[in-house]
């Protein structure tokens, strides 16, 4: 039976393991999603026979996997694509939580000395488990907006953190070296807790998407270690693929950005950003804006243009709008491509889905080291709702906070017109040059409106 | 050390090599699905709930497997769902034009 099992368990890391392998395409991701579930189906199923039911616990299992199924299809099913990011903040977090809960109940089973080998796993899992399900709350509450989007500073910060580091570290050292005593491990957890959310408070809700790839990979790390506690190969090889392939993608997303990982978790943005505002106080600047006609006639005349979708088009619901407005310019013959950053929205790839939802085809959609080359050739480049991703400021202004991050070069573009809500700046909080260029055209007005007013005037050109 | 954990040990230092393996091939484009669906992988801590939770008998141990496997089963469940959600949305130019 144990064999059955145990083969049981190596068909589910298989099947996670080509599911991840078929992500790697549009055409077969979503087949590779089903490959995983059914891989955690078969992994959920081998288990069956391993439990020995009280009757309480045929009961707290039903109750909790009826619970789950429910909150978690209709939180998935009802969530607007534009909250995918913080949807995925709460899923990772739930996990991390269980991760640790797991590990404290199995802690307790050993009494006053659980062996080393036993005890190391589970401490390590409740501490990351927990920091991993307090940071992903706050992460989800950033950018859920149910508090400020902004690093939250104050002095001293940096020693507050880093004594609760020490903290964490002391407990876990006094649980595994002295006894196993309640008082250890709960102080361990509630301090692990309090590390989570006061790590993410400095960190600003630009810089989140690392944050909870970061965390994502923390909870596969608590689920492994789970596993070493229980003994349970799947724990451990499940747990482990998404530990690093979740680092990885942490790596490649902070490298989108330009930025040191340790650049990100360690508050630089907050530090820099009073500097940088205060030195770019040109709201007196003037700007040159223009009508929806002109403007019409400007992209109908275009042989090329590039739509540069920012995190604005999709607060206003204006995919459709956008992919309207690139369907009348390709009946009359313009070419039209849209560039995304690899940070655009809220998470690299986020803006492709969104755009994916207005079922704009993927061909059209063009990668940032793609596209680059093609603005200068480009007779307009049109940003919707994007700014610090085309802020010449990365380039040119080394006291910058986004200095380094690679851009879109919208302003090698004959022409830019720049659609925003207001003067307002991006989420970065800083002023944009370009909006002040001498090829710039601003557009006021809502994403939607100002798309559906040039649909209109490009049909009326 | 004893062979199990010799053996688990084993298992964690492939699974990592796997594991960055299999995601550096992964274009930027499904990173949000990538990390959702990595993310729903993670749920198997329901395994692990759910063998704590079955032979609880304490009143604490049956609170905590409650949570334990509602957590994980928001977890799978979610995880699953919101990334089947995201990549129906990938469709090719034909797809796109038949609709």
């Amino acid at each position: 039976m144990t064999t059955l099992i145990t083969l049981a368990y190596l068909l589910a890391a298989v099947l996670f393991i080509l599911g991840l392998s078929q992500l790697s395409s549009p055409k077969s991701a979503r087949n590779g999603n089903f490959t995983a579930a059914a891989g955690m189906l078969i992994a959920i199923g081998a288990t069956v026979p391993l439990l020995h039911f009280t009757r309480a616990g045929v009961a707290i299992v039903a109750i909790g996997v009826l619970i789950g199924t429910v909150i978690g299809t209709v939180g998935a099913r009802v969530v607007k694509m534009t909250a995918i990011p913080q949807m995925v903040a709460l899923f990772n977090g739930v996990g991390g939580g269980a991760a640790a809960l797991v590990a404290v109940a199995e802690l307790l089973k050993f009494g006053m000395h659980p062996p080393f080998s036993e005890a190391l796993p589970s401490v390590l899992s409740i501490a990351i488990g927990s920091i991993s399900f307090a940071g992903s709350l706050v992460a989800f509450a950033k950018l859920q907006e149910l508090m400020t989007g902004r690093p939250i500073t104050y002095p001293g910060q940096q020693i507050v953190n880093g004594l609760l580091a020490l903290g964490v570290v002391g407990f876990a050292v006094a649980e595994l070296a002295i006894a196993s005593v309640p008082f250890a491990f709960v102080s361990l957890m509630v301090l692990a807790l309090i590390l989570g959310v006061a790590f993410v408070l400095p960190i600003g809700g630009a810089d989140m998407p690392v944050v909870i790839s970061l965390l994502n990979a923390c909870t596969g790390l608590a689920v492994a270690a789970t596993g070493f506690t229980l003994n349970n190969f799947a724990l451990i090889v499940a747990g482990t693929l998404v530990g690093a392939s979740g680092s990885l993608l942490t790596k490649l997303m902070s490298d989108a950005m330009g930025r040191s990982i340790g650049n990100i978790l360690f508050g630089a943005f907050g530090q820099v950003r009073a500097g940088a505002s205060a030195a770019a106080g040109a709201q007196g600047r003037s700007v040159r804006s223009a009508s929806a006609e002109d403007l019409g006639t400007l992209l109908a005349y275009s042989q090329r243009v590039i739509i540069v979708p920012g995190y604005g088009l999709a607060v206003a619901q204006a995919q459709h709008a956008a992919r309207e407005l690139a369907d009348v310019l390709e009946k009359r013959g313009v070419d039209v491509e849209y560039a995304i950053h690899p940070v655009a929205g809220r998470m690299p790839g986020h803006m492709n889905v969104l755009l994916a939802e207005a079922n704009v085809p993927y061909e059209q959609l063009k990668e940032m080291d793609e596209v680059n080359d093609d603005f200068k050739n480009a007779d307009v480049a049109l940003i919707v709702g994007a700014n610090d991703v085309v802020n010449p400021a990365a380039r040119s202004t080394p006291g910058s906070p986004i200095y380094g991050m690679p851009i879109l070069n919208a302003d090698q573009a004959k022409n830019i017109i720049f659609m925003k809500r207001s003067m307002r700046p991006g989420f970065a909080g800083i002023d944009n040059d370009l909006m002040y260029g001498p090829k710039t055209v601003m557009f006021f007005g809502d994403a939607k409106d100002s798309l559906t007013r040039l649909v209109s005037a490009v049909k009326a050109a | 050390m004893n062979n199990e954990l010799l053996n688990e040990l084993t298992f964690f230092v492939l699974a990592v090599f796997v594991g960055f393996e299999v995601i550096s091939k992964v274009p930027t484009i499904l990173h949000t699905p990538l990390m959702s669906g990595t993310n729903a992988i993670h749920g198997i801590i329901l395994v692990g709930a759910v063998l704590i939770a079955a032979g609880a008998n304490s009143p604490l141990n049956i609170a905590l497997g409650l949570v334990a496997v509602t957590l994980a089963t928001t977890n799978v469940v979610g995880g699953f769902v919101v990334t089947d959600r995201m990549l129906e949305m990938f469709r090719g130019r034909q797809q796109a034009k038949k609709e």
